[in-house]
């Protein structure tokens, strides 16, 4: 078998200084009975890399793929064209096969990516600091209404209603046994974001107000208005950024007096993958710096003076908090946070507006083709590449129709609000770099085509 | 032990006396020497305002709706080109240990190697291009891949079903004991103490405490396995469950898990297992014969997905008959024509799964690490699962009767250890700890063991040397061992400033941790 390495003869041998007659004499503390005398049923026995790779490229044969057709999804999931140096070089086997760098002084290649990492996180997000990664943007956002329940020792969190059903969902589940209050409602078909709404919601009551920005329908909230609100009310500001594309165009929101910035970093070095695995970003006020939840890489010196990089405040984790830890989380998502990193340094500031451009140029496009479908109406007064149309009928059958087409129109709202009626007619559509001229006059003929 | 090397230098004789240490010393004008490269940040590298992309130019100007939203500055990061970047990358990857370079025996982490066919099929346009919420009829083959491999690991835990979606070990952990909190909460009981063994990994108390439980501690017995005693007398009704690991981080089975399941069972509680060390015994005990209601299976651990220098992990969960209701959104299920479909918050009632506690995260899961790990499993089969149990098991005890005659092993007398050999530093001579040996076997070219856990060992050495390393290999790591605690006993001085020979010799962590320094302050 080609991934182990010891021969019969090594076993044997091995068995001999041990001292023990059969491998099955290590496993004497197994109960007789639950030991397995076969194989594990329908298992079949091992195979060539031929044979597997056959079987799972069968599989990947029976998706079509984004980059296959006119591609118009998003919703919390990006496609953005990655520069091929990045997955060349997350594929170095000192980056892709290294653990945790518990021991620096052979870590110091990620601890140095960390560093950057977290640097170029925190200027982005426009905060001060910001942690190594999170499992992925709806976790970070438990997280960041975990953590201002323990800054401002509050238990209900005021959620706008334009934070992806995902997240909600998510921070739903946990505070479910938590006992932590979550005031949230769906949101509704208009142009711009409930602000007023929101605000009224605030009391005296609230730890946090959670905002995504741009939100769910493609809207951009005005977070210096919600800012003060909930500082009049002792609250802290969280931002959620699912597309950080959009930060190179738009204000970061702790310029715009977010306390807590969290977000999903998949649109910059990570591909789709159906899912997962992505990585969250967190980032805060200095002063919040030892509540933060994750893994977080410092500046140090060595016994030579040299500057090095260790993993740091580790006295919040787990373990060595165990049950006083500010989170369970063990592990980051050391190599999305490499291929996010590496994305980033090779736009630089001046490459992430340039593409935000093209993105809202896209969108633009976009919008206006659609606007000029018989029945269609664009929903949004601003955008960023991303926005919400509404259609004469149910979005879901609109979805599926335009699929059969081989057209990938969209991520219908019934879809993600299954239990609101009012919602089903919308249809969020989003453009970046990678849509052509071509793609868009695909998906409107298309929609032409489905809704006649 | 003692055989000159090719350098003509004994490791008897410490790095002080290496040929190369004096040499090693000189300063360069450059800073770098050979090979070892020196690297700056990518912010000492470029200035903002520049960058390394070429992007077509916009088609036309910003929305009119969007100006009050506008970034009044650009965001203050450099732009490098190609060749900068991958130079940069390239020469810190060169500052990391790595399996792919030599044996990383951290025990309770099993570094296997990571299969190389496993990256290409992840990187299949069909699995690595497909969006999370695209129609499923779009996206058969991707929920084939997430069924298929939740009927294996079914199969090879012997449990009735999975959650997938957990994106790592601790959020499986949370994803299991909030299983069992529901299908309290359905029992109408408020139970409220969870028991954790002190040798448990740490995630397992911080998990529990996270979804609203208080932790008891379950001491541990003389031979390293839970006091069933003491488990036994603790049990009641305000017991909600007990967290175990099995193989426990002792290294050891814990032979009494049978009966701590039933016990636990008797008065009401459920039993979740920390399944970190499955390795050790896949293909051989399916766990669910045993009782248990929850065990999470770390992908990267067993199934072999990258580590990545810290994650993506991925956590999916296995659950007993009792807990499967309650198991999160979404989940995918074989229909009656034989496709699979994702079953998601608006089908969960219809497919009778309305009990379910809730989402985890957003969208299905790790898909990326699903696919390699079921090409994983499918590569292995049958047989070839079972002999990597068995030979992660022998290497580890292979290492641990290597050693026991110079390192005390704590529970070396009770029998043979499962995939991870432990040492305590008792045979150690005053002065020198096991950080020094930890730090020792950098120098001699080996990552270090997993050290100071699991705390119910003084001063621990945990080693896991995992199924993929060569007897050969061994066989030098053991002699580096050997060199080591020799020159303890000789009171060898220089290894307590161990590493010499590493990018960097031992860092300040307590002045990083006073005065945080968490990102670049230049401009």
């Amino acid at each position: 078998m080609r991934y182990l390495p010891l021969t019969p003869a090594d076993r044997s041998e091995m068995l001999g200084v041990i001292g023990a007659a059969t491998v099955d004499d290590l496993f004497v503390d197994v109960p007789a009975e639950a030991r397995l005398d076969g194989p594990i049923a329908g298992l079949p026995p091992h195979a060539s890399e031929m044979a597997v790779e056959r079987h799972m490229g069968r599989l990947a044969a029976k998706n079509l793929s984004a980059g296959a057709a006119p591609f118009f999804l998003g919703a919390g999931a990006y496609r953005h064209h990655i520069p091929a140096s990045v997955d060349h070089l997350i594929q170095r086997g000192e980056f892709l096969t290294a653990y945790t760098p518990y021991q620096p002084e052979i870590a110091q290649g990620t601890l140095q990516v960390l560093f950057e990492f977290q640097t170029q996180v925190a200027r982005l997000y426009g905060v001060d600091v910001a942690n190594a990664s999170m499992y992925d943007g709806s976790t970070a956002c438990w997280e960041a209404i975990a953590m201002a329940g323990r800054i401002t020792k509050r238990r209900k969190a005021v959620i706008d209603r334009g934070l992806h059903p995902h997240y909600v969902g998510t921070a739903r589940t946990m505070a479910k046994f938590t006992g932590d209050t979550i005031d949230w409602k769906a949101p509704k078909l208009e142009a711009d974001c409930d602000t007023a709404g929101l605000i009224a919601a605030i009391d005296a009551e609230t730890s946090c107000v959670v905002v995504q920005y741009p939100d769910i329908l493609g809207r951009v909230p005005d977070l210096a208005a919600i800012s003060d609100a909930a500082q009049a009310h002792g609250a802290l500001l969280i931002a959620v950024v699912t597309e950080p594309v959009a930060l190179g165009l738009l204000e970061a929101p702790g310029h715009l007096g977010a306390d807590i910035v969290v977000g999903e970093g998949q649109a910059l070095g990570v591909g789709l993958q159906f899912g997962g695995p992505y990585l969250g970003l967190f980032g805060c006020r200095e002063k919040f710096m030892r509540q933060m939840p994750g893994r977080l890489c410092g500046e140090t010196v060595d016994a030579e003076g040299k500057r090095g990089f260790v993993l740091t405040l580790s006295t919040r984790e787990q373990h060595i908090r165990r049950e006083k830890a500010t989170s369970n989380i063990c592990t980051n998502a050391g190599l999305c946070a490499l291929a996010f990193s590496i994305h980033m340094t090779l736009l630089g500031g001046e490459g992430l507006e340039q593409l935000a451009l093209v993105n809202h140029a896209r969108a633009q496009d976009l919008a206006d083709r659609l606007a000029k479908v018989p029945g269609i109406t664009v929903l949004n007064g601003a955008y960023f590449n991303e926005f919400t149309v509404i259609l004469p009928s149910d979005a879901r059958e609109a979805v599926r129709a335009l699929a059969d087409r081989q057209v990938l129109g969209g991520v219908s709202l019934g879809r993600l609000y299954p239990d609101e009626e009012d919602l089903a007619r919308g249809l969020v559509v989003t453009a970046t770099e990678c849509a052509t001229a071509e793609d868009i006059e695909a998906l409107a003929a298309a929609l032409e085509g489905v809704l006649a | 032990m003692s055989a000159l090397n090719a350098a003509g230098w004994r490791p008897e004789m410490g790095p002080a006396q290496h040929p190369d240490h004096e040499s090693s010393r000189q300063p360069t004008a450059s800073g770098d020497k050979g090979l070892m490269l020196e690297e700056p940040l990518i912010f000492e590298l470029g200035k903002p305002g520049s960058t390394g992309v070429d992007i077509d130019p916009a088609s036309r100007a910003p929305a009119d709706a969007l100006s009050k939203f506008r970034r009044r500055q650009q965001c203050q990061l450099p732009g490098l080109t190609e060749p900068e970047t991958v130079r940069h990358y390239t020469r810190l990857s060169r500052q990391n240990y790595a399996i792919d370079l030599g044996p990383f025996p951290l025990g309770s982490c099993t570094m296997k190697h990571n299969p190389r066919l496993n990256e290409k099929v992840a990187r299949m346009p069909g699995f690595a291009d497909v969006h999370p919420l695209a129609p499923q009829q779009t996206v058969r083959g991707a929920l084939e891949v997430i069924n298929e491999l939740a009927v294996w690991l079914i199969e090879l835990t012997g449990m009735h079903g999975v959650a997938m979606s957990p994106k790592a070990g601790a959020h499986g952990e949370l994803c299991g004991v909030l299983c069992i909190k529901a299908a309290l909460e359905a029992r109408g009981e408020d139970r409220r103490v969870m028991l954790v063994p002190e040798s448990a990994h740490g995630t397992n108390p911080a998990t529990a405490a996270f979804a609203g439980f208080a932790i008891e501690n379950i001491p541990a017995t003389a031979a390293g396995r839970v006091d069933l005693a003491a488990l036994k007398a603790r049990l009641g009704p305000d017991v909600a469950g007990v967290m175990i690991t099995n193989p426990n981080t002792c290294g050891l089975f814990e032979p009494e898990l049978k009966v701590i399941c039933e016990e636990v069972h008797a008065v009401g509680g459920y039993v979740y297992c920390d399944g970190a060390n499955f390795n050790a015994i896949v293909g051989k005990v399916r766990p669910g014969d045993l009782g248990i209601d929850a065990m999470h299976i770390n992908l990267h651990k067993t199934f072999s997905t990258p580590h990545g220098g810290g994650g993506p992990g991925s956590g999916p969960v296995v659950l007993s008959e009792a807990l499967s209701p309650f198991g999160p959104l979404p989940y995918t299920a074989r229909m009656a024509d034989g496709s699979v479909r994702l079953i998601e918050e608006e089908d969960a009632a219809g497919m009778g799964h309305s009990q379910a506690f809730g989402r985890m995260a957003a969208f299905h899961g790790q898909m990326g690490m699903f696919t390699r790990a079921l090409t994983y499993i499918l590569s292995h089969g049958a047989d070839g699962l079972k002999q990597v149990a068995e030979d992660a098991v022998l290497n580890a005890n292979y290492v641990l009767r290597s050693l026991d005659d110079v390192l005390d092993a704590p529970f070396g007398s009770s029998g043979p250890c499962m995939h991870e050999a432990l040492f305590s530093d008792d045979n150690l001579p005053e002065g020198f700890s096991t950080l020094d040996i930890a730090k020792g076997l950098i120098d001699e070219g080996f990552h270090p063991m997993t050290v100071y856990f699991p705390l119910v060992v003084h001063g621990a050495m945990l080693i896991e040397p995992t199924e993929t390393e060569s007897k050969a290999g061994l066989d030098r790591f053991v002699a580096a061992m050997r060199s080591l605690t020799a020159r303890a006993k000789a009171s060898d001085e220089s290894l307590k400033t161990a590493p010499h020979f590493a990018p960097r010799r031992r860092l300040d962590e307590t002045q990083a941790a006073r005065k945080p320094v968490l990102n670049w302050k230049g401009g």
